[in-house]
């Protein structure tokens, strides 16, 4: 056993460095994006820059405090910390100050705190001290629903918020289910209907189930190397729609065509599943399940979202999903973001010599768009560097996880990992036009002492309890 | 190792995986395909704003009043501006060094990204090289505005003038930008929403060389700047010049009605200004030197905010009310001993007794202070009389607001009953305590809007339309829109001003003066004159008529100060104002008193009133 009061010894270095290189880098970027000739110092606190020093400040304060705070505090608190905070969460609504239409934050000294940051560790520590008690089996009645409640109850309460974009990323904690023995075909069905979810709300119903039918046909090729069976599906699908349809256009029917394509979805299925529950292809009928599922998915959120949902609802997703009925219309954002990225080539144009990140062209460029400052800037060398030190972080947070015989530290590194992974793909991801366009910040990149503080505590907590990986972790 | 450690392997996989398709997607964006830098050498966006053009303002015979002209603002945006020949810059706008050094150390504090205005308001003859040169300096951009231009130069309190937005206004209305320009008094304030229009936005895509390289976003987010509203007014522009060159070096004002309409054709404030002095890069100069000038005042528009008391004028308001309240027939005489009469005397000897048309005729104190006091005592007690007096007095438009449209209107002044109970305590007054009423002096205080309204009035034989400037808008697709006036009926028979005008007209007529210098022979011109007792100083000047006596064509008031007698000044500037606007022009004859007037300066006489 090593000496416990020597803490410092233990910690990993490795996870710190790369934290305090992301803060660093952050900073200097936040300085760029919202540079003001008038205030040149990068401490100039009246601007987003000054300011930012001090929650790094701060930020580093927390950091120590976790390291020096005994790591079985967190085991032994874990539920209480998680009431605690679901407790300010459950008063934001009266003592809460609104912004930007979501009455997220409450306000202490001159501080604006958003709980529903603090909300991703407490729920990590409860995950953690739930799922590593002992006799748990994730597979029984009690488990998924004590599991449920711990997740979905802070994500209703964030969802009541307005603050949408921190809600979702609650999903993420379905992959440190996986990893602690949650079946994997929940994974792919979440995957999946969030899938469909996505293309329904983004693009529409019709071209979803059109893509469906498409990605259906080209798995039924690859399973079974039937090419003349897929195309005799293929035409009857076909035939179906374009048939109902000319009969549509001849005798001047309004009839959506949504319709003609769900009827050609259906009866298509239909056929191939009594032809499949013939000739026993099992493999055909779960395909076919999957597929109608899916169409039958999109075609009800689609309802949903038009004929049940009212106005506000529906801002709310549009909203949500970058889909904003402005003057500029949908991508707008994501292909000014994309343009400043993309202008950046191999080099970068250099500090503080960007044009598209300055003010008209990228929204947010200090907090959710802070990345296209460092691709305008740095280039694809900033860029790859920054997915490198995150792609690094996490892996050592694996790493760091995996080596750890407390399951307690274990299932709480893997939410670390998977909270900042969530981040950094949608971040990123909405950045390049891989992901809606979901306002959430890029971890310890983006300007805000709220965020910054929130995700330091949520690393340092782990690193923390991954220096007392050699003790016994008891409760 | 539990059994489900391999599963880390999956999971570190999707986190590469991602990882992997966000490197290679930052590959082609930033590497392979050169669109996106193409796109950003011309994405440096330029938001240029359009100004439309203020709407027109035109009098009642279709001349322009206020017009637009060219003229243009240098703007910078701090970031995109290179060091440059500020020597040669300052040489083709004429600006001084330090000027434009100060304008772009301002510029660069509003924000270094937006538009801020250099060198406001340039005229077209500096435009057109700096347009020229303007390539060697990045950064740099003109927008084109318009400034107003005011062909007669007269009106100038009525039109008003436009300024710059302060921070206020910009706080307050979400449409100002700072540099904007807003009606800031007269019509132009009054009608701002109409004639601003509305403004329009152009984003151009700009090269490294403040080339203008194309529409942005195809010019889907550009939107067209809309054209003001015109105004057209009823005031006639030549009248109003002509009037203002008759009061020239004199202090008052003029206003004159179309008693059928309502329309205002003459509203003159003097010593008035040139409204152009109040547009482009000397209007702040202007703009002070106007304002101290304390003593002449000349941006007050008196017409609306001069608190006179009416003096005589007033008597046909008496007269009205003591008719139609049966206080007096047109038949009933009161005696006058000229200037020893009690308790008011008479400013000159007269037949005596007198009914109502010599009284009128003769402006005699004592008839209407005998007129008054039968009006005080018609109810039970004087003031419940004097309730029914007030009542009647309002109702012809003194006391209150006439006109919306010009903001610095005062309201006047007819006394409460409450106050003359504070004054003397209930029950304590009567007739007599209050008997300056009678002769329109006292307490009562009324604008030269409201004494021309009384005119009107009578013109009308019993009601008057809500005078008003604008009589009609022209909106965008040049389709008019006539505004709606209210009609203002009052409790007054049609034979009491029947009554009333022939005195008025026996005024004109047969009084030595006005025989003289107001009546016309084709022309049957009724009037009053007033000689209005100043505290401050000599008295003033009055006189309201109008003409032609049936069918009444224009009711006008003349009000200039301490001028003196009612008859010597006000009454021939209104005679003559009539002549030119019934006949279009003077006959012979009377230039020689039109000369008279004008050349008279009435702008120093403080003492007159002793010599008299």
């Amino acid at each position: 056993m090593e000496k416990k009061n020597n803490v410092w010894e233990n910690v990993d270095w490795i996870t710190i460095g790369i934290y305090l290189a992301m803060m660093l880098i952050g900073w200097i970027n936040i300085y760029a994006a919202v540079f003001n000739e008038e205030h040149k110092s990068i401490f100039d606190m009246t601007q987003q820059y000054g300011k930012q020093l001090m929650w790094i400040g701060a930020a580093i304060f927390i950091a120590v405090l976790m390291i020096n705070t005994d790591s079985k505090f967190f085991v032994s608190f874990a539920f209480p910390i998680y009431i605690i905070v679901i407790t300010i969460l459950l008063l934001v609504p009266f003592i809460g100050k609104e912004i930007n239409g979501a009455k997220s934050w409450i306000q202490i000294g001159s501080f604006l705190l958003q709980p529903s940051e603090f909300m991703k560790m407490a729920t990590s520590l409860a995950l953690a001290r739930y799922i590593s008690s002992y006799n748990f089996k994730i597979h029984s009645y009690k488990s998924l629903v004590a599991l449920g409640g711990i997740i979905l109850v802070p994500v209703g309460l964030i969802f009541m918020q307005n603050d949408t974009g921190s809600a979702i990323v609650f999903g993420v904690f379905l992959l440190v289910l996986y990893r602690e023995g949650l079946n994997g075909i929940v994974l792919f069905f979440s995957f999946l209907i969030a899938l469909v979810f996505i293309f329904t709300m983004v693009l529409d119903s019709f071209v979803t189930i059109l893509i469906l039918t498409v990605a259906a046909f080209l798995i039924n090729y690859l399973m079974k190397q039937k090419l003349q069976r897929t195309m005799i599906g293929a035409g009857v699908f076909t035939g179906i729609f374009t048939t109902l349809w000319l009969i549509n256009y001849l005798f001047q029917g309004s009839i959506d065509p949504l319709f003609f394509i769900l009827a050609a979805a259906i009866i298509t299925s239909a056929v191939f599943f009594i032809w499949a529950m013939v000739l026993r292809k099992r493999s055909l009928m779960i395909l076919i399940g999957i597929y109608l599922g899916s169409v039958l998915f999109s075609v009800s959120v689609d309802y949903v979202f038009h004929n049940i949902m009212e106005q506000h609802q529906r801002d709310r997703i549009n909203e949500l999903l970058g889909i904003q009925s402005d003057l500029h219309g949908a991508g707008y954002h994501v292909n000014q973001s994309k343009i400043a990225i993309g202008s950046g080539g191999f080099f970068g144009k250099g500090f503080l010599q960007g044009t598209q990140t300055k003010f008209d062209f990228v929204p947010e460029q200090s907090t959710d768009f802070i990345f296209c400052t460092i691709g305008e800037e740095w280039g694809f060398l900033g860029t790859t560097a920054v997915i490198g030190l995150f792609l690094g972080l996490l892996m050592r947070i694996i790493f760091l996880a995996e080596r750890n015989r407390s399951k307690f530290s274990r299932v709480y590194g893997y939410c670390v990992a998977t909270i900042l992974f969530f981040h950094f793909a949608v971040n990123i991801g909405m950045t390049i036009g891989l992901a809606p366009v979901i306002g959430i910040p890029l971890p310890f990149f983006s300007y805000g002492g709220s965020s910054l503080w929130s995700f330091t505590l949520l690393l340092f907590v782990f690193i923390r309890l991954d220096a007392s990986r050699f003790e016994q972790l008891s409760y | 190792m539990d059994t489900f450690s391999k599963r880390k392997f999956i999971i570190a996989g999707i986190m590469l995986g991602i990882g992997a398709i966000f490197i290679l997607r930052l590959f082609t964006i930033q590497i392979t395909n050169k669109t996106y830098k193409q796109f950003a050498t011309r994405n440096v966006l330029r938001k240029i704003t359009t100004f439309p053009a203020r709407g027109l303002i035109y009098d009642r015979n279709n001349e322009l009043m206020v017009y637009n002209k060219a003229a243009y603002d240098l703007m910078i945006i701090p970031r995109e501006a290179k060091a440059f020949d500020t020597t040669e810059l300052c040489r083709i706008i004429q600006l001084d060094r330090l000027d434009l050094r100060d304008a772009i150390k301002k510029a660069k504090q509003y924000s270094y990204y937006k538009p801020s205005i250099v060198a406001g308001q340039i005229s077209p003859d500096i435009y057109a090289p700096l347009q020229e040169k303007l390539y060697k300096y990045p950064g740099f951009f003109v927008q084109s505005r318009t400034l107003r231009e005011y062909p007669s130069k007269s009106a100038a309190q009525v039109l008003g003038f436009v300024g710059e937005v302060n921070q206020k206004i910009i706080e307050n209305d979400g449409y100002y930008r700072s540099g904007d320009y807003i009606g800031v008094s007269g019509l132009e304030k009054a009608y701002e929403k109409e004639l601003r229009g509305i403004k329009g936005v152009t984003k151009s895509m700009v090269d490294v060389h403040n080339r203008i390289k194309g529409k942005y976003n195809e010019g889907l987010e550009d939107t067209t700047a809309i054209l003001g509203q015109n105004l057209m007014t009823g005031l006639d522009a030549s009248l109003e010049a002509y009037a203002e060159l008759l009061l020239t070096n004199k202090r008052g004002a003029v206003v004159a009605i179309e008693p059928a309409t309502g329309e205002i054709i003459l509203m003159v404030s003097a010593p008035s200004y040139d409204p152009n002095l109040l547009v482009g890069r000397q209007r702040s100069t202007n703009y002070s030197i106007l304002d101290r000038d304390s003593l002449n005042k000349p941006m007050w528009n008196r017409a609306v905010i001069g608190r006179y008391p009416p003096g005589s004028t007033f008597k046909l308001a008496n007269a009205l009310i003591a008719l139609q309240e049966h206080a007096i027939t047109p038949f009933d005489r009161f005696s006058c001993s000229g200037k020893g009469t009690k308790p008011i005397s008479c400013t000159h000897s007269h037949v005596s007794p007198l009914a109502l048309r010599e009284g009128i005729r003769e402006s005699c104190n004592s008839f209407f202070w005998n007129t008054f006091r039968q009006i005080m005592n018609r109810k039970s007690n004087t003031a419940e009389s004097y309730q029914v007096w007030r009542d009647y007095i309002t109702s012809f438009g003194f006391g209150q607001k006439l006109n919306p449209e010009l903001s610095s209107e005062v309201k006047g002044n007819i006394p409460e009953v409450a106050l003359y109970d504070k004054w003397y305590t209930p029950g304590h007054w009567n007739a007599m305590t209050i008997r300056s009423l009678a002769i329109g002096q006292g307490e009562i205080e009324a604008t030269p809007l409201q004494m021309v309204n009384l005119c009107a009035l009578i013109a009308n034989r019993g009601y008057y339309i809500e005078p008003h400037i604008v009589k009609a808008i022209q909106d965008t697709n040049r389709v008019f829109r006539k505004l709606k006036f209210e009609k203002k009926v009052v409790n007054i028979d049609q034979e009491h001003f029947n009554t009333v005008i022939d005195g008025m007209q026996a005024v004109v007529d047969e009084t030595r003066t006005l025989g003289a210098t107001v009546h016309l022979d084709n022309l049957i011109i009724c009037g009053k004159t007033g000689t209005v007792q100043n505290p401050h100083g000599a008295d003033h000047s009055a006189f309201v008529g109008f003409a032609p006596r049936d069918n009444p064509k224009i009711a006008i008031v003349v009000f200039i100060e301490n001028a003196g007698f009612g008859a010597t000044y006000a009454a021939p500037i209104a005679g003559l104002l009539i002549e030119k606007y019934m006949n279009d022009s003077i006959v012979p004859k009377r230039k020689e008193l039109e000369q008279r007037l004008i050349e008279t300066d009435l702008m120093n006489v403080v003492e007159i009133k002793k010599k008299l």
